[in-house]
């Protein structure tokens, strides 16, 4: 099952495009994953070569040997160029630390087993040995925990885990302790931000044990109105407690956000119409564009189209420009690295060709 | 741009807002953005591991006197991990045992494990009335939220396990 991820399906690990799943105008995906380490070997940060590659040959053979895992691709991190890095980071496949820094060499014996259904993968000799995970389309955060759940059963019975009677499945950092488990909803909050409500829901989230981070994960900033929102505590209370509590949060951050857009379009349609309007022209027509003010630009059209203000763009259609207009995915299309002001065009010529394809498409239905 | 509220730093942020249907943009630096509590970055989960970290240092001040520091399957010493915020190895939950105790009590407000419990390949005795344990407070929980379809599955489980067989794959 050893291949190139690129030489494979080009949408690998981006079922969650489709945007089929519940409130999928609002929440664009549900991830879930869990920390794991093998008992015996030294964590991330204090492990050496031989702990790494022997915790590698260790997964790799219980991957194989994993029913949820079968037909699925190995991926080893540390072979691939750095345009390839970034293309999987970009799908939110590895972290940054798996691939390693910018301008940093990536560390050896990293690497990612996909399973070839949704989104399920393993990755291996991150901060912890295992980051097991599952990213599905729309609001599923019991749908996604099934999944992962029955992947943690079958590779614990394949590898031997790091377990502790008190404190549970035991991490390289005391913040996942526990469980291990971190569950985050990937949310699209224009409404909250123009009504000038979201400072207070976000402060609401913190105070009830949840956190907000931008699209990359931590430390990265909130773009296009996107937010991250996920449990923050992991250990004393149960996987499913943490993400039912998750879920009647999150649950009522979707009805704030649409309590939120009725009273925009009800208030100020004018503004809205013409801030909606003026994102998909500018992505219609612009010839040169930054990732960053494509997201903002794509976050206005979202909202239209949630509103129903734009009816010829499907959701999934701007689900594939977020991806597929980063730097690494335009520079794959164009088989070779691309300097800053190259990129730049394409991403824009990108854009357009889509969105045309999808009113031409619309057009003939 | 310079932040419009400080007026020093660059601004990160640009906040498009709408009152009396008239839309404004605010551009703000990560400061003041992060104390109008509009920023990811500092308000994430790294505050409560600096927390953790600075209350790590008072726990070596206090008791390096009193433990050996180091872990002697990883190496690992209370200095070090006060620098990286991480563990180095299973060892090292026992050997830092009285430091790690409370400051996970702060950060996760307890000690005690109550989710999964891991089942290994060849479990013995105990490993098989713990993972039960956990599996029929699920089936409790599950029946009570009325999730019969998540009972069904942990009630196949629970008959697996006792009839001796692997949890599952």
């Amino acid at each position: 099952m050893k291949e190139r991820f690129l030489d494979g399906d080009p949408d690998a690990g981006l079922a969650w495009l489709r945007a089929d799943g519940p409130n999928s105008d609002i929440v664009l995906s549900t991830r879930i994953r869990l920390a794991r380490n093998l008992r015996n070997f030294r964590f991330g940060t204090r492990a050496d070569a031989d702990d790494r590659g022997e915790v590698l040959r260790l997964t790799l053979a219980a991957a194989d040997a994993a029913p949820s895992l079968q037909s699925g691709r190995n991926v080893t991190v540390s072979t691939l160029d750095d345009t390839e890095r970034q293309l999987l980071l970009e799908r939110h496949l590895v972290s940054r630390e798996l691939i390693g820094g910018e301008g940093h060499v990536a560390p050896t014996h990293t690497a990612l087993v996909l399973a070839p259904g949704e989104g399920l993968s393993v990755m291996v000799n991150e901060e912890d040995h295992l980051r097991l995970q599952n990213i599905v389309g729309g609001f599923r955060l019991r749908d996604a925990w099934r999944d992962v759940e029955r992947l943690d059963d079958e590779m614990g019975q394949r590898v031997p885990y790091a377990f502790h009677p008190e404190f549970g499945y035991l991490t390289s950092c005391p913040t996942n302790v526990g469980t291990g488990l971190r569950a985050s909803v990937l949310m699209h909050l224009p409404g909250l931000v123009l009504t000038q409500e979201i400072a207070k829901v976000l402060q609401g989230i913190s105070q009830v044990g949840l956190t907000f981070r931008g699209l990359y994960g931590e430390g990265s900033d909130v773009v296009g109105n996107f937010f991250q929102i996920s449990n923050q505590t992991t250990l004393g209370k149960t996987e499913e407690d943490l993400i039912d509590h998750l879920q009647r949060i999150v649950q009522q951050v979707v009805q704030y956000e649409t309590q939120a857009r009725s009273v925009l379009l009800r208030d100020a349609p004018t503004v809205i119409e013409d801030k909606v309007w003026r994102a998909y022209g500018l992505l219609r027509h612009a010839r040169s564009t930054s990732f960053e003010e494509v997201m903002n630009l794509l976050s206005g059209v979202r909202l239209g189209v949630g509103l129903k203000l734009i009816e010829n763009v499907r959701v999934q259609t701007l689900n594939r420009i977020m991806i597929f207009a980063q730097s690494a995915h335009l520079e794959r299309a164009a088989r070779g690295r691309l300097p800053e002001g190259d990129l730049d065009v394409r991403r824009a010529a990108f854009v357009r060709g889509v969105l045309a394809a999808e009113e031409s498409g619309a057009a003939n239905a | 741009m310079l932040c419009e509220n400080c007026g020093k730093n660059e601004a990160a942020i640009h906040l498009t807002q709408i009152q009396n249907n008239e839309m404004t943009t605010r551009h703000l630096c990560e400061v003041c953005a992060e104390t109008m509590g509009l920023s990811s970055g500092g308000a994430g989960p790294s505050a409560p591991l600096a927390d953790f970290i600075a209350q790590m240092g008072k726990a070596i001040a206090s008791e390096t006197a009193t433990t050996a520091g180091t872990c002697p399957s990883c190496g690992l010493t209370l200095a070090d991990f006060k620098k990286t915020g991480r563990l180095g190895c299973a060892r090292c939950y026992s050997v830092f045992d009285t430091s790690l105790r409370g400051l996970l009590r702060k950060l996760h407000g307890g000690t005690q494990h109550s989710g999964k419990v891991y089942l290994p390949k060849d479990p013995t005795e105990t490993d098989r009335t713990a993972r039960l344990v956990s599996l029929r407070r699920g089936l409790g929980r599950a029946v009570d939220s009325e999730d019969f379809e998540r009972a069904a599955a942990l009630r196949d489980q629970i008959r697996r396990l006792e009839a001796g067989q692997e949890v599952q794959g």
